[in-house]
């Protein structure tokens, strides 16, 4: 369990008010201009003890990534990005960080803008987020207010503004360099990498792009120092994190927990535990949507951090943690979360384009029970011709949920799907039918 | 200089390539659908992913950059793997409609299935289906086989200048479209037909006409403008059934303009087949030597003073040189001219008129000024080079008219000479800029020098250029916009009739100071008849036809070999793809038969040696001008006037393209699109 001194949203529940007053008497703001006086290369190694991953899901060390942009900014400006667009299913983290805690993130903008040499910094919010990009807003007009960004931010001579972008509703533009081609105007599609951002990013110039909870961090992880946060969780999966837990639990939350808290403890204290018990539990998608699902007996003993996940062929994602138990279809939410991703690829690039929907497709007809034997191994076959074939992630996000299904539940499928392919029973097909399925080997 | 592993074969590249281009030197084929030489990368089909040592995923090869010790490998199985998976999902929603698809036979999608796919499908959902665009007369869409690799819309936006098509919808309800299902207003929009790898945009006048392995295959030169695209003509039978693209990386690069492309249907229609003679205003059938005879009578009765010549837009070289033999011995005249207009030309030296800096030259460039001419319609291609030059230099451009939009911006002076007064004289902020320029290019069209300032134009932006050394061996910026394919060749073969650079032919054909004028291809001059007797020579019956008296039946420029010499004075040939239709002969045999009637004896013994004493010719000519200095001109008037652009009525400039039905809908479409006012 986490101690209280160490939370960091201290006002995850608005139980305290989000205003700037409110949120200095919680130690936003205090010492932001000794912070900054402290230089860049001292936040950056700061954050670098800390060992912060990116809380948007990959979890690439935070401090690595600022220190790629450039060290002196040359004929174009650098730009800093804060990735809001949060649309991975069973996450709703950010939300409450900018409708609770805006000022977190605005103090956060500040810090990272001066790491890296930014003077400007887009919020991009996803568009559904209309209220809260609003509470956003009123903060950032009460931080221009008492001068706290905007020219000579906060007296440390640093000029930052801010803007916030609200995107269209596409799930992609959460990939941080369609993310950038939404910000520019154009349609919300993923380029192609090399270049990085870091180097050649929005409107061609260097980029640094974090999520909401990454920045939200920084401020404190200053405050009380790197190795107070490193000091949480196990080595390299440090601090805290806002675990999302949603699905079949009592009591769906967001809760702030250490990193590597067992999986069943989170689930068994703060969520009231599964519907209908421990035992009613089928599985658990522990990062978001696109992260590959974990069954019971994993689930009594996994530790909730990157590393321990991967361990498991899983991954933390988003720590959107999602439970389901018995009383669910898991072939029907699998096949749920497959059309999610037929929908929301970008249709760029040609294996997500085309396999997206044809994975999505072959599950609905594994729920119903009308595929036969042979199309199980094809349908794995399928996800890795996806997967580590697409100009981004999606490719791996949408594979990895039906890659999981087919790892820990196959037998259901089979137990379902009981049709064998017809070549095998009859011999004497007619003619008219594909001569091709006569001879399995091929196929 | 890199050093890299293919496949175990050690390269050496230069700096800035691609990995793809990196295999393709050390002889790996890449397969590949959404990368073009051309266009920018986008990296979306995914066929060219190659192995890379130290990365866990295979990369795309077509736009990860080559970098020094890199690793490659493009025979493992992880490769095959991976190119199988991206083919077998290709192949999931392309229908399998290849026998009735127009792209069999030539279709990248086709081809490399069968090297890099598997033949058996094992996707049972239904496959996806997707309604047809309307994309103007030109193009037929069947978007059910797009395979979405935007080079289409890379074409569009990059090369054309025109971003009308574009990609709406996500995942597989993606859908390329011009949006509100217009046609491209562009002229090289047919562009995109050669680009697409699949069946999707197909030639839409070429729908269901042939197979590309029943067609002969001629590769030659575009006449269409003075440009010299060169081309590959298909044909089947007597047919012309469509014309393509060569690549040509200092004329045409790979494009070529609708017209070039489309025209080729006019090839086919208001032929003139057989000898015709006007009895009272109508045309009867009439053999050749009657003909001929008519001709030699009217010929001997006649003062060779009283007869005149005028050459046409599409006239080879060949038959021009004959024509002047034709004038100069047969008929003791001197009555010849190729210009339909009264504009100015000073064919003292050869550099007065030809595109000095050469089409490749525009790349270099660092400013343009453009006088008189609206080269998007002039010569589509070299607009297109314009644009690409000023995408990557970014230099300014300037237009002594406001000609709409030319797919680059440019700022428009006031359209005045005195305008160019001004910057001859210093007066102008433009002068300091050319003095200042590198590569300054100074375009001049065919409006400004048919208007009564053509010879002021020409001789003071002369001789302001050599004031300030911008003409010299290695950079002239002096630049001539001709239109017409024949044109450089007339002025190199003399084909005209001066003392000053006025149009003495014209003007006294147009005080009816003649009896016969011949007219070999003209069609559009613009005199009224009155007693004079007409010849007309062509392939077409347009306005030419209309106004003769005897009509003989000439060849165009697919039915006979052929020398032409495009703006920048590149000399190249035309072969012949074709034959004449009917009684119709080669030009230069019809002018040698009629030379053996009224001389009884033939001008040349063969084509050979016709061909050889016209290249003799030319050779002395050139010898002759290259050390010539320029005598300067004087006597220059200056007239305050408005340069007007002769609005070129692109798609109707010819008599192939007039005859042209596709030309017909193209010219159409415009109209109707030019009636909603969205153009600028």
């Amino acid at each position: 369990m986490l101690k209280d001194e160490d939370r960091i949203f201290k006002n995850l529940y608005n139980d305290k008010g989000s205003d700037i007053d409110a949120s200095k008497k919680r130690g936003d703001w205090v010492d932001t201009k000794d912070l900054i006086k402290k230089g860049r290369d001292w936040i950056i190694n700061e954050v670098k003890t800390s060992e912060l991953r990116g809380r948007g899901g990959a979890g690439f060390p935070t401090g690595l990534k600022w220190s790629f942009a450039p060290k002196k900014v040359g004929s174009r400006p650098h730009y800093l990005v804060i990735n809001g667009d949060e649309s991975e299913p069973g996450t709703c983290k950010d939300r409450d960080i900018l409708r609770f805690e805006p000022h977190k993130l605005i103090e956060g903008c500040l810090i990272t803008s001066y790491a890296v040499q930014a003077h400007v910094c887009y919020i991009y919010i996803r568009g559904e987020y209309l209220i809260d990009g609003q509470k956003l807003q009123a903060a950032i007009d009460e931080a221009y207010e008492k001068k706290l960004i905007g020219k000579d931010a906060s007296g440390t001579g640093w000029d930052l503004d801010i803007y916030i972008h609200y995107g269209a509703g596409a799930y992609i533009c959460g990939e941080e360099t369609a993310l950038l081609e939404s910000i520019e105007g154009k349609k919300g599609q993923p380029r192609l990498k090399p270049p990085f951002p870091a180097i050649i990013g929005l409107y061609g110039c260097p980029t640094i792009i974090n999520n909401v909870e990454t920045i939200a961090v920084v401020p404190t992880i200053l405050r009380k120092g790197g190795k107070w946060f490193a000091s949480l969780g196990k080595a390299k999966n440090t601090g805290t994190k806002i675990f999302c837990i949603s699905g079949n639990v009592n009591n769906p939350c967001n809760v702030e927990e250490e990193m590597s808290i067992p999986l069943k403890e989170l689930i068994e204290v703060h969520a009231g535990g599964v519907t209908g018990g421990w035992d009613n539990l089928q599985a658990v998608i522990p990062g978001g949507s696109s992260m590959p699902l974990l069954p019971k007996n994993i689930c009594e003993t996994i530790k909730m951090d990157f590393d321990s996940l991967i361990t498991e062929k899983s991954g933390l994602g988003t720590a959107g943690v999602v439970v389901i138990n018995k009383d669910q279809d898991i072939i029907k939410c699998m096949a749920r979360i497959a059309r999610f991703y037929k929908h929301e690829s970008c249709g760029q690039c040609t294996p997500c384009r085309e396999g997206s929907g044809w994975m999505w497709r072959m599950l609905e007809r594994m729920t119903n029970g009308e595929a036969s034997r042979d199309e199980i191994d094809m349908l794995e076959d399928v996800t890795n011709q996806i997967a580590g074939h697409t100009i981004c992630a999606f490719g791996e996000g949408s594979s990895w949920p039906v890659q999981g299904l087919l790892k820990h539940f196959k037998k259901e499928i089979e137990k379902r799907n009981n049709i064998n392919p017809m070549f095998n029973k009859k011999k004497d097909i007619p003619y008219l039918i594909d001569q091709h399925l006569l001879d399995k080997d091929n196929v | 200089m890199f050093r890299l592993k293919v496949n175990n074969i050690d390269i050496e590249i230069d700096e800035g390539l691609t990995v793809l281009q990196a295999c393709e030197k050390a002889g790996v084929e890449i397969p590949r659908f959404c990368y073009h030489e051309k266009l920018s990368i986008a990296g979306n089909c995914r066929m060219c992913l190659v192995e890379m040592e130290k990365s866990p995923k295979p990369i795309a090869s077509c736009a990860m950059p080559a970098i020094d010790g890199m690793v490659i490998k493009t025979n493992t199985p992880l490769v095959e793997k991976a190119r199988k998976g991206v083919m077998e999902f290709l192949l999931a929603n392309h229908p399998l409609d290849c026998p009735v698809c127009d792209q069999g036979g030539e279709c990248d999608l086709q081809d490399q299935s069968m090297f890099y796919g598997v033949d058996k499908s094992r996707y049972k959902e239904n496959k996806r289906a997707v309604s047809e665009k309307n994309m103007g007369p030109l193009i037929k869409t069947q978007m059910t086989r797009c395979i979405h690799c935007t080079r289409c819309i890379r074409f569009a936006t990059e090369i054309a200048g025109v971003p009308e098509l574009g990609a709406i919808g996500r995942g597989e309800d993606m859908q390329i479209t011009t949006y509100l299902e217009k046609s491209m207003q562009s002229e090289l929009s047919a562009n995109v037909i050669d680009l697409c790898p699949v069946g999707a945009l197909t030639s839409k006048p070429y729908v269901f006409e042939a197979r590309p392995w029943e067609l002969k295959k001629t590769e030659t030169i575009d006449v269409m403008d003075a440009v010299g695209s060169n081309i590959r003509v298909d044909t089947y039978g007597w047919e012309v059934k469509r014309i393509l693209p060569r690549i040509n990386e200092d004329i045409n690069e790979e494009w070529i303009s609708d017209k070039t492309r489309y025209a080729c249907d006019g090839l086919l229609k208001q032929r003139l087949d057989t000898p015709y003679i006007k009895y009272a205003g109508k045309f009867e059938k009439a053999s050749w030597k009657e003909v001929f005879n008519i001709i030699n009578v009217k010929i001997k009765s006649t003062n060779s003073s009283k007869i005149c010549g005028f050459t046409g837009d599409l006239t080879n070289m060949e038959t021009l040189y004959m024509f002047k033999e034709f004038f100069n011995k047969t008929l003791n005249s001197k009555n010849i001219e190729f210009r339909n207009n009264h504009s100015y030309i000073n064919p003292e030296n050869r550099e007065n008129y030809i595109f000095n800096s050469s089409i490749n030259g525009i790349e270099e460039s660092d400013f343009i000024l453009l006088i008189g001419s609206n080269p998007r319609y002039e010569a589509t291609i070299l607009n297109a080079r314009i644009r690409k030059s000023y995408l990557k230099n970014r230099m300014k451009i300037f237009s002594l008219n406001d000609i709409g939009d030319l797919t680059y911006p440019y700022e428009n002076l006031d359209g005045r000479t005195n305008t160019i007064k001004a910057i001859v004289e210093n007066q102008h902020d433009l002068s300091k800029i050319i003095k200042s320029s590198k590569k300054p290019l100074i375009i001049i069209g065919q409006s400004a020098l048919s208007s009564k300032s053509g010879k002021y134009i020409f001789e003071s932006i002369k001789s302001f250029l050599k004031q300030n050394e911008k003409i010299s061996m290695d950079w002239s910026s002096l630049n001539i916009m001709s239109e017409h394919s024949s044109t450089v060749g007339s002025l190199d073969l003399g084909v005209f009739n001066t003392i000053d650079g006025s149009n003495e032919t014209l003007k006294n054909l147009e005080d009816h100071k003649y009896e016969i004028v011949y007219l070999l291809g003209q069609d559009s001059l613009k005199f009224k008849k009155e007693n004079e007797f007409i010849i007309y020579q062509g392939s077409h019956g347009d306005k030419g036809a209309e106004i003769a008296d005897i009509i003989l039946p000439g060849s165009s420029y697919t039915e006979q070999d052929g020398y032409y010499t495009n703006l920048e004075g590149k000399l190249q040939k035309a072969y012949k793809a074709t034959y004449p239709p009917g009684e119709a002969k080669e030009d230069w045999q019809i002018l040698n038969e009629l030379a053996d009637t009224i001389n009884h004896r033939k001008l040349f013994k063969d084509k050979d040696e016709l061909l050889s004493s016209m290249l003799n010719y030319l050779k002395l000519f050139k010898e002759n001008t290259s050390n010539k200095k320029s005598s300067n001109v004087n006597d220059l008037n200056f007239i305050s006037e408005d340069i007007e652009i002769n609005n070129t009525d692109y798609y109707y400039s010819n008599v192939i393209a007039r005859s042209s039905k596709t030309m017909l809908n193209c010219r159409n479409e415009k109209l109707n699109f030019l009636k909603t006012g969205t153009e600028s």
